[in-house]
């Protein structure tokens, strides 16, 4: 299977996920933000970081970068569009999943580890887990999801929320919720449930030496379900 | 505007210092001539106070590729592959302005580490702060962990330890020291060294702005009531721009375009192109019309000045400029050639094609002040005669609470929870251990770090309280079950014109250097901060060590956290019950005098060379070094960190359950080991003549001390958990 992740101006998260796609079995190229054209994949990955630096919003300035009018055409047709973190905020910022990320609710960085529920099974990411609840690493400022009261609607209508906080017994009460985002949404899809973006970085939990290998499942998941 | 001496005065010059410049150029200096003078000879860039007392600490070893002297201090570890590592402070510049001050200082070491040709791959930091109840502790304290966070989040560079503490001797000045460490390949590390005439001098980075001018002369002087003022000398950080600089200086050094490559830091486009060509015994010339600058109009003085961040110096090898402006292209970054090697061995600078300066950069580094300052010595204190009914009328679990969420013993991850301490997919030991510790990308080895400073000791004894750092830096390291290797200082005192405080640093850079000696545990890198000072009150000398060790497997690391119920639990090194300056003597029973435990630099080495091998031997399942607060605040953080309780009693010793629980010998670790083991774990210790004791056993829930006093897990973190979290909200 082959993948590509995007390095933009600022993408610190880039090698990282290099590192877990070809871990568990991708093929993985590195695309420079300023090209045209994507090689040919099966999986696109924006990586984490700090795009631009953030600047002006976090992702807005990458969601325009000349690679994205080819990531924005691959997703339309149906190509799988993974967003982590700060790609989780350029999917938004380019339109390709509605909402947007504010600033965390205290107003603070957070880096720790959090309990994620898996919500819908339907789609080619999750697709065949057998489990429900993960435990996942967040590291970010703005990741506090938000949505319009009628965005919000249609989203849970399609079955559009990916995962929410929770505790380790998949609760999802407010007290899980480590940044105020709207009904505890860690990640969402596109309507199609071809592309998913979402806060949690599942490539720092690779093997049981780092923060916990509920990563390795995904990723083990993910390769199995392109197959 | 013509030069004299009140205007060498108000650049902070001495009146004598001032002779000897137009001395030593035969005329007076015009102002932009000035104004290099007064940054090269300002304490923070000539060590002019220092620089005799430190040529006494221990810089060379087996390990040691690179001691004082470059960018960073370098050690190898093996395999080809090389750590490139150094501490800094930022002080001065976050008590003006906590966020940028810090940021900067983060960006600023770690600038001086990929100068070196190594990619950052862990970020430390210790950070002192006034007494919790000053007006502006809590700002100082957000806005600092803001800056720190907010440059090293963006970089992607975790941030793996560091240490905080409060005393209100830092009301009037907080400490700031920021330590990067660094991964290269041994055969690709690069110097400052210029080498070669007519080799083109290339500007990299931000564009010059008026930002920081003078910041390293501000950092140099004491501050008054006035300081506030001073704001304008901070720098400004971008922390976005510093990662483009990184990747585009990792693409540059991928080939062999590059001579020399060293970071405008303190004194910017002055100190870096004045210390390649002196490093090099050659001249250099600029041409100031060829910076590129942020604000119109600057002149060559704002120019050779300015301290603006994220800007490099290269010297390249003839014909490499346009592939060497290809990649700074890429990554959008400003490319100028402004300069080249000479034979003059002066620094002659033009600006609209004239001379504006030249100076033989001899009278610069050679030639600058290097001062013997009248120094006093410190005696050691009388012991405290504390009658032992005093201690009857304590309640353990009260002492306890209070000694567990003392600000400077309490939970801080407040604090690293705003740190990313998990970028780069390598981090195997978050803050909050003993030691942060780091794989080496796609090998078994790791690398671990610690940062620490003991300023009460020092300040009760500073030549005790030197040795004492040092040692703990080594424990530190040896608890997660890394060799220790070698060192990096950042020496924080007051002003070096008192005695007093010049006695200080003078004591505990001896005692450093005696501790660093007999552990073969070198200085490689350091910097010195002086005038931590507001009027006349100075704080309390404050050498702060960063101490880098290897695993050669990193699946042999040791955690502090219990691990199994029925486990034992033995005290390594002895208990003699000191104390004086311990956190007990000074909190509770409110007593500040007396001298710091003494260390005893034979046992140290033994029993840390010790329970390295047991760990080696793998018959250690967690380890802690026993610190402030002594044995009981260690082995509360091992419950806590591992959910577990423990049964204990203390040994049957001719003293009081307060002095053997409370004090703060030196030496001390607390191992967890299997029953099954420890015949075998025994006979080691005896062989080696390392005093123990069997103390206690791992439970299920409750600390129980000596089958009387009970203590919940839970009890124990609330009080340790809450009590920054509750400060800070």
């Amino acid at each position: 299977m082959k993948s590509a992740v995007i390095t933009f101006p600022g993408s610190n998260c880039d090698r990282d996920m290099h590192v877990a796609l070809n871990k568990f079995g991708f093929k993985n190229k590195m695309v420079w933000h300023n090209d045209n054209e994507l090689p040919k994949s099966d999986l696109i990955v924006l990586p984490g970081g700090f795009s631009y630096g953030d600047y002006l919003r976090c992702g807005s300035m990458a969601s325009k970068s000349k690679i994205m009018q080819s990531v924005i055409n691959f997703a339309k047709s149906g190509g799988l569009v993974m967003g982590i973190c700060n790609g989780f905020q350029i999917l938004v910022e380019s339109g390709l999943v509605p909402g947007i990320l504010l600033r965390n609710k205290y107003l603070e960085f957070i880096c720790k580890n959090v309990f994620v529920k898996i919500d819908n099974k339907d789609n080619p990411y999750f697709k065949n887990l057998d489990k429900e609840v993960f435990e996942l690493h967040i590291a970010h400022n703005e990741g506090n999801y938000f949505c319009t009261n009628d965005q919000l609607k249609e989203i849970q209508d399609n079955n559009q929320v990916a995962i929410y906080y929770c505790n380790d017994n998949g609760k999802t009460e407010e007290k899980f919720n480590p940044n105020g985002s709207l009904k505890n949404i860690a990640g969402i899809f596109n309507k199609e449930k071809n592309v998913l973006g979402m806060m949690p970085h599942p490539e720092r939990m690779i093997d049981k030496s780092l923060s916990g290998e509920d990563g390795s499942l995904f990723f083990k998941n993910l390769i199995n379900n392109i197959k | 505007m013509k030069v004299n001496e009140q205007i060498a005065i108000d650049h902070g010059l001495k009146k004598e210092e001032y002779k000897k410049i137009c001395d030593l150029l035969k005329r007076v200096p015009n102002l932009t001539e000035l104004g290099i003078f007064s940054a090269m000879w300002n304490e923070h860039c000539s060590y002019k106070s220092s620089r005799l007392h430190l040529k006494k600490l221990p810089t060379s070893g087996k390990k040691v590729i690179q001691g004082p002297g470059e960018n960073a201090g370098v050690i190898d570890i093996e395999d080809g592959d090389a750590i490139v590592f150094k501490i800094e402070s930022h002080n001065h510049p976050s008590f003006i302005e906590p966020y940028q001050g810090a940021a900067t200082g983060v960006g600023g070491i770690m600038r001086d580490v990929f100068t070196m040709g190594a990619r950052p791959i862990a970020n430390l930091n210790s950070i002192h702060f006034g007494s919790s109840q000053h007006k502006k502790t809590k700002n100082l304290l957000r806005g600092v962990v803001h800056g720190i966070g907010g440059y090293g989040n963006c970089m992607g560079v975790p941030t793996i330890a560091g240490q905080t503490s409060f005393d209100s001797s830092y009301n009037g000045n907080i400490l700031v020291n920021a330590m990067t460490l660094g991964l290269v390949k041994k055969n690709k590390i690069f110097y400052s060294k210029a080498a070669g005439l007519n080799k083109p001098v290339i500007y990299v980075g931000s564009k010059t702005g008026r930002d920081g001018i003078h910041g390293a002369s501000m950092a140099s002087a004491s501050f008054d009531e006035k300081i506030e003022e001073k704001k304008p000398t901070v720098q400004v950080g971008d922390p976005f721009t510093e990662k483009l600089l990184l990747e585009a200086c990792l693409e540059l050094m991928a080939g062999d375009s590059i001579i020399a490559i060293q970071d405008m830091g303190a004194a910017g486009l002055t100190s870096s192109s004045i210390e390649m060509a002196s490093k090099g015994n050659l001249g250099i010339e600029l041409n100031l019309n060829k910076v590129p600058c942020r604000e119109s109009k600057m002149t060559p003085y704002e120019i050779m000045l300015s301290e603006s961040q994220e800007r490099m110096l290269i010297v390249l090898e003839n014909g490499k400029e346009d592939l060497a402006k290809k990649i700074f292209d890429k990554w959008d970054l400003d490319f100028a050639v402004i300069g080249k090697t000479t034979n003059s061995k002066n620094i002659e600078l033009f600006y609209d094609e004239k001379q504006v300066a030249s100076i033989p950069i001899n009278t610069l580094v050679e030639n600058s002040p290097m001062y013997d300052r009248k120094w006093k010595k410190t005696k050691l204190p009388k012991k405290n005669l504390i009658k032992k009914e005093e201690f009857k009328k304590f309640k353990i679990k009260e002492v306890l609470n209070k000694i567990l969420s003392n600000p400077n013993v309490c939970s801080k991850e407040w604090i690293w929870q705003q740190y990313d301490h998990t970028v780069m997919g390598d981090t195997i030991q978050k803050p909050g251990g003993d030691s942060g510790v780091v794989r080496v990308h796609g090998t078994d080895k790791a690398v671990a770090a610690t940062v620490d400073s003991s300023a009460i000791y020092c300040w009760a004894h500073p030549l005790t309280g030197g040795k004492q750092v040092v040692c703990e830096s080594w424990r530190n390291l040896i608890s997660v079950g890394a060799t220790p290797i070698a060192i990096t200082n950042c020496l924080n005192f007051g002003s070096p014109e008192k005695e007093e405080n010049m006695g200080e640093f003078v004591e505990c850079v001896q005692g450093i250097g005696e501790a660093c000696e007999y552990l073969k545990f070198p200085v490689v890198s350091g910097n010195v901060s002086f005038y931590n000072q507001t009027k006349e009150i100075g704080i309390k000398p404050t050498p702060s060590i960063g101490g880098v060790g290897l695993i050669k497997d990193y699946k042999q690391m040791i955690t502090m956290d219990f691990k199994e119920i029925d486990n034992l639990v033995l005290i390594i090194g002895k208990t003699e019950g000191h104390l004086d300056q311990s956190l007990f003597a000074r909190n509770i029973l409110n007593e500040k005098n007396g001298p710091p435990p003494e260390i005893n630099l034979f046992n140290e080495k033994n029993n840390g060379e010790t329970v390295l091998q047991l760990i080696k031997d793998n018959l250690v399942r967690s380890a802690h070094d026993v610190s402030i607060g002594g044995i009981i605040t260690a082995v509360s953080k091992m419950c806590i960190k591992g959910n577990k309780g423990i049964e204990f009693n203390k040994p049957k010793y001719f003293m009081s359950d307060t002095e053997y629980l409370f004090s703060e010998d030196q030496g001390r670790y607390v191992i967890e080991i299997e029953p099954k083991n420890l015949k075998k774990v025994e006979s080691i210790l005896n062989k080696n003549s390392v005093h123990f004791d069997e103390f206690g056993k791992i439970t299920d829930k409750n600390m129980i001390i000596n089958g009387k006093t009970k203590v919940t897990i839970d009890e124990l973190k609330s009080y340790n958990t809450n009590w920054l979290s509750n400060y800070m909200n």
